[in-house]
């Protein structure tokens, strides 16, 4: 069990120069011969569906294997947007699953993951802007889901260095606002997750890499996995490996339906607070918000090639910051701090791809694009589920890797007010 | 206290500043940190978690400590300034930052009482209550009130910024003697060489001694040299790909120029790093870097202090002190952590006491230092505070050793190696055409092993590692204690080399200290990855010139200039600027948008619809690929005709539409979306070069080359019939194309319809469209804009893609699946049209709806079976006031819509519960298509 965090245990350690705190979480050097479950990838999505799994679902011995550090990819790369305003029932209802868990997540974990609901603004700069957005309010406020529409002038109140002025070369007609969406801080759910996970038995065995899949001859089905640590066998094996899943998935056979891509994201040097909420243009490329150590956190598109390399591009750089300036023209003189990619793997409808895969015993939980983060709760709570009961959980039941084959895809991007 | 001779600086240059309010002066060739110094100011900052007072630790660009406000007027407020990069120029102002009241007296210094419960982290374990929302609602505002440096400008920034593209055999990065001598070598060998430095002199190290550098003179007299002073740079990509910027603060308001250069050869003189040390309290102002007091005294003729004790790791501790001395400043002491200084001797030659085995075990002092407590090494390597003598004196030099910069290097994907001898990491294998010289390849020499440096500072307190962030020793090791082994976490878990430094300062030291906590050597536990840019750089530099009009460019129609002068209103679309409608005087828009529609569905009425996408594809093949592209059947489509083409992507949805036109066997003229046009060419590229590069066929965008008129109505022959010559208009059936000449200019012209109403659209080259509009108006025509054109075809129930389809919806959803040609063998996204989801008799397919209330309903809205229901059946794409029919008219799909007409649903409003709509077919004027054809 391990020690619980509090104010109290924060001054009793304090009192004794913090000798009794403990690792947040067990990292065995070895993994053991064999589990029931092995997770594949210790980011966010992984360590939550481990931590899941040890909760609700006790399928016995669980391990999470990481080729790094966990929560080292995308999971530490993201600008921590979290919203559940999506267009389709199916995406609204999965990322709501998220966003509620997120309310109560700090207190779930015993560890502050710093979410912070400080309204997410989505900025419509064309007549197919506000029709797009005001379709999502209609199709959110249907499905339970809040999200208003506001006026230019209102956005200004709620997010005072937005310029509106005319002169602007893509002037802000208005904003669809999801006050429940917010922020999070990324590296506390990794860790969080793992000190929770930990705590129930699951084994995180980090500098772990994957090299191979071990399968039953006669069936098929999933035996093990060969790992730069030696052969580890399990039951069930759950991929959760974001940028690198095609390339572990193709050691089982399959070849998925994934592009991987550099994504950017930069921080700006910290100032006091001047950026009261999350601020996203899809239709110029901006993303901001700023973060409690006063960094503007933002986002960038991604690189127009696909790639494996983290170095991103600096043109997509430039872009966004003309982005950026163009739309919050009091931030032209602050400085870009720090830029960094991470490799988002893409689907072809945008959505993910969460459930069972042909091959027995291996489950998939991946595609999140540029905006998996945000689900991180949900996701994992949805994959814990199919994991374990060998079918579908119901919120990720549209989700399965057979809907390309079907047709029945949920393509949230051309529902996004991104032009086609 | 400034020196009477010495130094880089013009003392016949007085310039004034102030600080904090207070007026102070300096001389030409000052920075601001040095001018401070020279003032007698050594605090100049305070921290970001204890707000402890901070001086200058450095002369450079790593500076952590001393951030500044500086403030030139409205708009150019800039927060967290190295002091040490900011020339002095008369009239500065500087502000410090992160204090309240006063940076003397700051009452948010405070929070160092509560340092013991503040240890590295201390937010993941608390703020965790009462009640779910008490981190949103109550702690943190406070937290962020405490956190972040300087203010964000309250202006838009009123000066430019400018980009510069550069190609050259020889890019060189540090002008110090290293890199003087690579660019001089490259220079004789012939090639265009581009020498940076972040500083505003070129020298590096050699400015520390005076006169002229050698080298720069022939460098300046070369032709193929390009000196770049004050250009840093910031950002390695791939293949040599190098961004830097640099600083010009013209007066004509050019403040920053970013170079994007692309060498051949990559060299870099990056020079190496001092490391400061650890030891409790080792960040009083006037604790600084050995080698940054050498630069104040050498470089600007400033004494940071009259009596020095020397903490010393290596040797060029030495060398700094003597130089101090010889300025005039008396060296107290040199406390070596070696047991035998090689220097000592001739230290002691020079009157100096030389304690070997000595460290600090603490400074003393209020907002500078005045003395240290100098104390024996135990064998741990930890001062023993219990044999401890105090030594007085007013600056502490750190000589902690060097580390190599390889910042750049490693930013060019660079692996480094940890060379022990050296005791640095040194640039190893590289797959960018990029060397490393002088002291960033080698390192300057090796001194108490930083390993030992750190072992022995595990349990100091107050022992600062990442300044700024207010990282200490302690930190680190409880981040280790707690299970934060990986350095990326250590890094992330106590911020240690997340500060605007970037680790420069302390992030050797932060790493030594992580090995040491975790009982691991330096190269085991791996080091941070270096992320551009190497120093902060202004957004606006980025940026560049791209705002406003320039941000994306603006694309006008032919008519545009007509109808600005006619009082237009316009819209954007895509990149383009339409006009939306053109109101008369005192008509409301949506009185003039009814006028249109009224003219056009009873005369004729004219839009510019030149935006429109056009591609030429000729060859013999052409034919074949638009076959294998478009869902039509193509072959069959005889010159001179024209065909409604839908274009699908792969997964069977619609991507585009638009007529494509018959001219020739082998030439057609294809018309797609505004906002489409690129993207269409884009793909019917991407299957010709890489899917069918067997095929004869060339696609040429024209979009640009013609101007078009769309001339709609039931007058439209009678109109343009006078003025067309050599084709006969009443011969010309809908869904053909001909070549003519109206009014005078070359044209292809089409009858085609986008109203319902009988129509052409005249091409002709784009300089000529406004003749040609001039001669429809006086023709008789009324000019309608984008806002009448959705409503003319919406009540012909004629879809718009990226309206009525938003990327999930077929041919046969919109009832067009009689475009799809029979019998063909493949076109893009056939197969998938073939999935058993695409034929289910529920997909969501087009249908008109008729408001029983007389409303306008919401586009967007959500269709519900009843009012109650809660799953959507599909939703309202268009709705627009009809001005024929005189209601108002909606789209939309509707799960199953074509068998449900004369069905009731409920729209969603978002002004009132629900609005109820009858499911009608899709086409609300001339169902038969009569007038289409007369």
């Amino acid at each position: 069990m391990a020690q619980r965090f509090s104010f109290l245990t924060l001054a009793r350690e304090a009192l004794r120069g913090h000798a009794g705190w403990h690792p947040h979480w067990r990292s065995p050097e070895r993994p053991q011969p064999a589990y029931d479950v092995v997770i594949l990838g210790g980011g966010g999505h992984g360590l939550a569906t481990a931590y899941y799994l040890a909760k609700e679902h006790k399928p016995g011995r669980i391990a999470v294997l990481e080729k790094g550090w966990i929560g080292g990819g995308n999971t530490g790369r993201n600008t921590t947007i979290i919203r559940s305003n999506y267009l389709f029932p199916e995406s609204a209802a999965l990322y709501d699953h998220a966003v509620q868990l997120w309310e109560g997540l700090s207190a779930e974990l015993n560890y502050n993951v710093m979410f912070s609901p400080r309204g997410v603004l989505m900025l419509a700069h064309s007549e197919h802007d506000v029709q797009s957005f005001k379709r999502h309010v209609h199709a959110n406020r249907l499905a339970g889901v809040d999200n208003e529409w506001l006026t230019p002038a209102e956005c200004k109140e709620f997010c005072p260095p937005l310029d509106i002025g005319a002169h602007i070369r893509y002037p802000v007609l208005g904003g669809a606002l999801q006050r429940r969406g917010g922020i999070a801080r990324h590296d506390a759910v990794a860790w969080g997750y793992a000190r929770a996970a930990s705590a129930l038995g699951v084994d995180i065995i980090e500098n772990c890499e994957v090299t191979g899949i071990a399968r039953d001859p006669r069936s098929g089905a999933v035996t093990g996995v060969e790992t730069s640590k030696g052969h580890v066998g399990c039951g069930k094996l759950g991929v959760v490996a974001a940028g690198s899943t095609s390339l572990v998935m193709v050691m089982a056979g399959l070849r998925m339906p994934l592009e991987s891509f550099p994504l950017q994201a930069l921080v700006s040097e910290p100032v006091k607070p001047v950026f009261p909420c999350v601020a996203m243009s899809n239709t110029i490329h901006a993303y901001i918000s700023q973060s409690d150590k006063g960094e503007l956190v933002i986002g960038a598109g991604t690189d127009q090639y696909t790639s494996y390399s983290q170095a991103g591009n600096v043109q997509i750089l430039e872009h966004t910051l003309e982005a950026i300036c163009e739309i919050f023209p009091i931030f032209r003189r602050m400085r870009m701090l720090r830029a960094w990619g991470g490799i988002v793997d893409v689907t072809p409808d945008r959505s993910p791809i969460i459930g069972r895969t042909p091959v027995p015993g291996l489950y998939v939980n991946c595609g999140w694009g540029t905006g998996g983060f945000k689900a991180t709760p949900g996701s994992g709570h949805v994959f814990a589920a199919t994991i374990a009961r060998g079918e579908p959980h119901p919120i990720a039941a549209p989700f399965s890797l057979d809907r390309f084959v079907t047709g029945r895809v949920i393509d949230e991007a051309a529902a996004a007010a991104v032009m086609h | 206290m400034r020196l009477p001779s010495g130094g880089r600086i013009d003392r016949g240059k007085p310039l004034r500043f102030t600080f904090d309010g207070r007026a102070y002066s300096g001389v030409a060739g000052d920075t601001l940190a040095s001018a401070l110094l020279a003032n007698g100011v050594h605090l100049l900052g305070r921290s970001f978690k204890y707000h402890r007072p901070r001086g200058l630790l450095s002369a450079g660009a790593e500076e952590p400590n001393a951030l500044v406000e500086l403030d030139c007027g409205p708009g150019r407020r800039e927060p967290n300034t190295r002091a040490t990069m900011v020339p002095l120029v008369e009239g500065l102002t500087a502000r410090s930052q992160n204090r309240f009241p006063s940076l003397r007296l700051d009452l948010a210094a405070a929070a160092s009482l509560f340092g013991p419960l503040l240890p590295a982290g201390f937010y993941y374990k608390t703020f965790l209550g009462p009640g779910r929302e008490a981190w949103h609602r109550r702690w943190e505002p406070l937290i962020r009130r405490m956190a972040g440096l300087g203010r964000a400008p309250e202006a838009p920034d009123p000066d430019r910024y400018a980009h510069r593209y550069a190609h050259c055999e020889t890019l060189v990065i540090g002008a110090g003697r290293a890199g003087i001598a690579a660019a001089l070598a490259a220079a004789e060998a012939g090639d265009r060489v581009i020498l940076c430095d972040e500083q505003p002199e070129l020298g590096g190290r050699r400015l520390l001694s005076a006169g002229e550098v050698p080298g720069l003179a022939a460098l300046r007299a070369n032709p193929r040299v390009t000196l770049l002073p004050r250009t840093t740079a910031f950002h390695y990509g791939l293949q040599n790909f190098v961004s830097l910027a640099e600083i010009l603060d013209r007066p004509d308001g050019l403040r920053e120029r970013l170079w994007q250069v692309r060498a051949v050869r990559v060299v870099l003189a990056t020079g190496a790093l001092e490391r400061p040390l650890p030891f409790r309290d080792n960040d009083r102002p006037g604790v600084m870097l050995a080698d940054a007091a050498r630069a104040y005294a050498a470089r600007w003729a400033v004494l940071p202090g009259r009596q020095a004790v020397l903490l010393a790791a290596h040797d060029s501790g030495y060398e700094a002190a003597f130089a101090l001395q010889e300025a005039g400043a008396r060296i107290a002491a040199i406390l070596d952590l070696r047991a035998a200084p090689p220097l000592a001797d001739t230290a002691r030659a020079r009157g100096i006491e030389v304690r070997a085995a000595h460290g600090i075990a603490a400074t003393r002092g209020g907002v500078r230092v005045s003395g240290v407590l100098a104390a024996p090494l135990r064998p741990d390597g930890s001062p023993d505070a219990a044999r401890a003598t105090p030594i007085s004196c007013d600056l502490v030099l750190m000589a902690g050793g060097w580390t190599p910069n390889l910042a750049l290097f490693s930013q060019a994907r660079g692996k480094l190696r940890w060379d022990a001898a050296a005791d640095a990491f040194l640039p190893g294998e590289v797959a960018e055409a990029l060397t490393c010289t002088g002291a960033c390849a080698t390192g300057r020499g090796p001194g108490h092993p930083v390993a030992a440096i750190a072992a022995g500072a595990l349990t100091a307190r107050h022992a600062f590692v990442d300044p700024q962030n207010d990282v200490t020793t302690r930190d680190i090791a409880l981040a280790v204690q707690e299970g934060f082994r990986a350095i990326e976490h250590v890094k992330r878990y106590t911020t240690t080399g997340m500060a605007t430094d970037q680790g420069k300062v302390g992030g050797m030291l932060g790493l030594a200290t992580a090995a040491a906590a975790s009982g691991r050597t330096v190269p085991e536990t791996g080091h941070t990855t270096f992320r551009p840019p190497y120093t902060p750089v202004s957004f606006g530099t980025l940026a560049g010139r791209h705002r406003g009009p320039l941000f994306d460019p603006i694309r006008t129609p032919p008519s545009h200039e007509w109808a600005e002068a006619r009082g237009a209103v316009f819209e954007p679309v895509g990149q383009w600027q339409r006009a939306r409608a053109y109101p008369q005087a005192g008509e409301a828009l949506r009185e003039a948008v009814a006028r249109e529609c009224l003219a056009v569905r009873q005369q004729a009425g004219l839009l510019d619809a030149s935006t429109l996408g056009k591609i030429e594809i000729t060859g013999p093949d052409a034919a074949e690929l638009l076959e294998r592209c478009y869902v039509n059947a193509v072959h069959s489509l005889r010159p001179g005709r024209c065909r409604y083409a839908l274009l699908l992507r792969e997964d069977g949805f619609l991507f585009d539409d638009g007529v494509l036109a018959r001219l020739a066997e082998d030439r057609f003229h294809l018309t797609t979306t505004t906002g489409g046009a690129a993207h269409v060419l884009h793909l019917l590229e991407d299957y010709a070069q890489t899917e069918f590069p067997e095929l004869r066929a060339w696609l040429t965008s024209t979009t640009e080359h013609w101007g078009v008129a769309a001339l709609q109505g039931p007058a439209a022959r009678e109109m343009l019939a006078p003025l067309v010559r050599g084709c006969d208009l009443a011969a010309l059936p809908h869904m053909a194309v001909t070549e003519a000449e109206v009014a005078g200019i070359p044209a292809r012209l089409f009858r085609v319809s986008f109203t319902g109403e009988p129509g052409y659209e005249i091409n002709v080259p784009s300089d000529r469209l406004p003749a040609l509009w001039e001669a429809l108006i006086d023709a008789g025509a009324t000019p309608y804009g984008t806002d009448a054109m959705h409503v003319l075809r919406a009540e012909k129930g004629y879809v718009i893609v990226g309206q009525e389809t938003d990327g999930t919806v077929t041919p046969l959803d919109l009832g067009l699946g009689w475009a799809i040609g029979k019998g063909k063998r493949d076109f893009i996204g056939k197969r998938s049209l073939a999935r058993a989801e695409m034929q289910r008799p529920d997909r969501r397919q087009l249908v008109g709806l008729a408001p029983l209330d007389g409303r306008l309903p919401e586009e967007g809205a959500q269709l519900l079976a009843t009012s109650g229901a809660r799953v959507a059946e599909g939703h309202v794409t268009s709705a627009y006031a009809s001005a024929a029919l005189g209601k108002p008219i909606a789209l939309g799909l509707l799960a199953g819509g074509r068998a449900r007409h004369g069905e009731t649903v409920q729209a969603t409003r978002l002004d009132c519960p629900r609005q109820p709509l009858l499911v009608v077919p899709p086409v609300f004027w001339d169902p038969e298509g009569k007038r289409l054809h007369g």
